[in-house]
């Protein structure tokens, strides 16, 4: 009975993520400058593919996702679909019919697309869970830094005075201690897991957008609307989040974006630092760091490191080219 | 001007303190001096032995504040550590005992011949790239190359690094992949593959950046009036753009000057370069506080100085910012 409550939290974690991204969105579609935004989106033939390839990924994460009941108490949905790929016990190479081993060349129970890792996984399979990884990392983590983030910097820049002097000195001591020192210390005491990476990068991340949310306020502060508003009355709190967010809320929505392939960069510099993804979970950082020893195998194991850095390559390159596109969308003046 | 730097200078001590405060935290949380103790001195240390190291170094005393009664209250290792580091006396190791002072003098140069070469690089053939493209305005080639540049961008570290080392290594079989010497031509045999990586992995970023900027300079009404007098592109580029373009790009990257000295912290240690990025880097997986605390110190130390020399920057580039 127990498994059973755990795939309903997992399932239900899941929609409740995906009904903010909704509710979001939602609450965004009733701006002019998004629907505008959105109508030359439209006409941007790399930013939509960029976000077709986004869907697919975020697809391929849900999949993974999702639990589902097994034998063994609860599998993932993706697992459940590839279910008839058999394991086998080590290396084997792509489409070999034979496991990798000079010695003793062991016929494999099928042939494996992009070949086996070490423990005799498929790569491809593996390659497509570790897409979980990446999007959990990069969406929990922004819901951690992003709410902290706007919301420092947007009462910098609207109460300026000693908040802003707070707020500045806080951010400016949390940039002057090396990123690295920071995300180990505090995954070290946390532990290993997604949650924990999630937490340590959302606890250095907020710094950038603090420091954009805040500039950005401190001239949106001089316009007309918000002087009208003080004029009517507003107390500030409403002025803050009925008039000020929705003025910067595109700033934030590029930043996700863009911020979100760093995000994915950075689990696979954590993997290397011994901090990654905990045994068992299916990583591209993890693949990719034991890589480095894979390669100086004979015979040389390659697939692993280009499964994983090009299902990693093309993540970051779809979300760069389309956090260009938002920004291209939302300020046309700006030209390329 | 002198008011304002002076005043800024003010405001950077109690950043410093900050700073030290957060590192000691998380350092003391993750490990306490206890286990460093027991770590450095293996595991046949005798009770009395561990206490004599903790007492050598001071880290009996209790962590933050002296609660014990008769003492006073600033009797504490974070305060004691904080007055050392005032007067910049960076103490020693705590795992080989050396003298901090050495240890970074020694990871000065190896750093500096990593990243400045690097630096120079970056900024000659972003700056180059970006001015051709600007000098073309093809959409085609444009398009192309922020492809191209996004792409660069979308590498991870790990994979330039995994990737180079193996083809310089295994496939080449080229020169060393792994190591530094300082002496005559070895070194820049070391430093050539850290380099080009270093330089390949940030490029595309630079071009954009780079690219931006002049573009900014191109839409400008003076740049009207040359083109209206009959300067040719070339010359508008050369002379307008690139001259007021570069006063905008150095306020950019002077403040990662500063960085330079500190190397690169991932690449040293992939490339076992012993610079001060590797210092640091290794006193964090040792775990070394001595090291990390002196290395955070100057590191902060450097980041407000490079703060400080954008404003400088700033006021020098645009003669209507007055710096007050």
């Amino acid at each position: 009975m127990k498994s059973l409550d755990q795939i309903w939290v997992q399932n239900l974690s899941l929609l409740t993520g995906y009904s903010l991204l909704a509710g979001l969105i939602f609450l965004g579609a009733r701006s002019e400058r998004w629907r505008s935004a959105w109508r030359r989106l439209k006409g941007d033939t790399v930013g939509l593919i960029s976000f077709a390839v986004i869907l697919v990924y975020l697809l391929i994460g849900t999949l993974e996702s999702i639990a589902v009941p097994s034998a063994s108490g609860s599998r993932s949905l993706l697992q459940q679909l590839t279910r008839s790929i058999p394991q086998e016990t080590s290396y084997a190479a792509p489409l070999a019919s034979t496991a990798l081993s000079l010695s003793d060349p062991k016929p494999l129970k099928s042939r494996h697309l992009l070949g086996t890792d070490a423990l005799g996984r498929d790569t491809f399979v593996q390659t497509l869970r570790a897409t979980r990884s990446a999007l959990w990392i990069g969406g929990l983590t922004s819901l951690i830094y992003i709410p902290l983030g706007v919301l420092l910097g947007m009462m910098a820049g609207y109460y300026k005075g000693w908040v802003d002097d707070l707020v500045q000195y806080v951010y400016s001591t949390v940039a002057a201690v090396p990123e690295i020192l920071m995300l180990v210390s505090i995954l070290m005491v946390l532990g290993k897991g997604l949650g924990s990476m999630s937490i340590a990068l959302g606890i250095t991340g907020w710094v950038g957008m603090a420091r954009l949310i805040r500039g950005e306020t401190l001239r949106q502060v001089e316009r007309p609307y918000i002087a009208a508003a003080k004029a009517m009355g507003q107390s500030n709190w409403k002025i803050i989040t009925r008039h000020l967010l929705p003025n910067v809320m595109h700033l934030v929505l590029i930043k996700f974006v863009l911020g979100f392939s760093g995000l994915v960069l950075a689990e696979a510099v954590l993997s290397y630092l011994g901090v990654g993804a905990p045994v068992g979970t299916a990583s591209w950082g993890t693949m990719i760091d034991a890589s480095r020893s894979e390669l100086s195998r004979e015979p040389l194991v390659w697939w692993n490191l280009t499964a994983a850095s090009s299902a990693l390559f093309v993540m970051v390159l779809a979300l760069n080219l389309f956090g260009d596109s938002l920004r291209r969308a939302f300020d046309p003046k700006q030209g390329a | 001007m002198f008011a304002y730097l002076l005043r800024r200078l003010f405001f950077f001590i109690p950043i410093v303190f900050g700073v030290m405060l957060l590192t000691f935290v998380l350092f003391f949380v993750v490990q306490s001096p206890d286990a460093t103790a027991r770590r450095v001195l293996g595991q046949k240390a005798t009770p009395k032995s561990v206490e004599n190291w903790l007492h050598n170094r001071g880290y009996d005393k209790p962590l933050l504040i002296n609660h014990t009664p008769g003492k006073p209250w600033h009797d504490s290792l974070f305060i004691h550590q904080m007055g050392r580091l005032a007067t910049f006396d960076l103490g020693t190791s705590d795992v080989s005992g050396r003298p901090l002072r050495e240890v970074f003098a020694q990871g000065v140069l190896p750093s500096l011949l990593l990243t400045l070469p690097a630096f120079l690089l970056s900024i000659a053939l972003g700056v180059g790239l970006a001015l051709y493209l600007v000098f073309i305005r093809n959409a085609v080639v444009d398009l192309a190359a922020s492809l191209f540049c996004v792409a660069l961008m979308s590498v991870p570290v790990m994979v330039y690094v995994i990737f180079g080392q193996f083809v310089v290594a295994q496939v080449l079989n080229y020169f060393p992949a792994f190591g530094f010497e300082l002496s005559g031509w070895s070194t820049p045999k070391f430093l050539l593959l850290p380099v080009v990586l270093m330089v390949v992995s940030g490029l595309g970023a630079d071009v954009r950046l780079f690219r931006a900027l002049f573009l900014e300079e191109m839409g400008q009404d003076y740049i009207r009036t040359a083109r209206a007098k009959g300067v040719s592109t070339v010359q508008v580029l050369m002379r307008h753009v690139l001259k007021n373009g570069l006063i905008n790009l150095i306020t950019l990257v002077v403040a990662s000057l500063p960085f330079l000295i500190m190397g690169s912290l991932l690449l040293e240690n992939f490339f076992g370069i012993p610079g001060l990025g590797n210092v640091l880097f290794t006193a964090i997986q040792a775990p070394d506080f001595a090291v990390v605390q002196a290395s955070v110190f100057l590191g902060s130390l450097l980041y407000l100085g490079g703060l400080l020399l954008t404003d400088v920057c700033y006021a020098w580039a645009d003669p209507r910012i007055r710096l007050q």
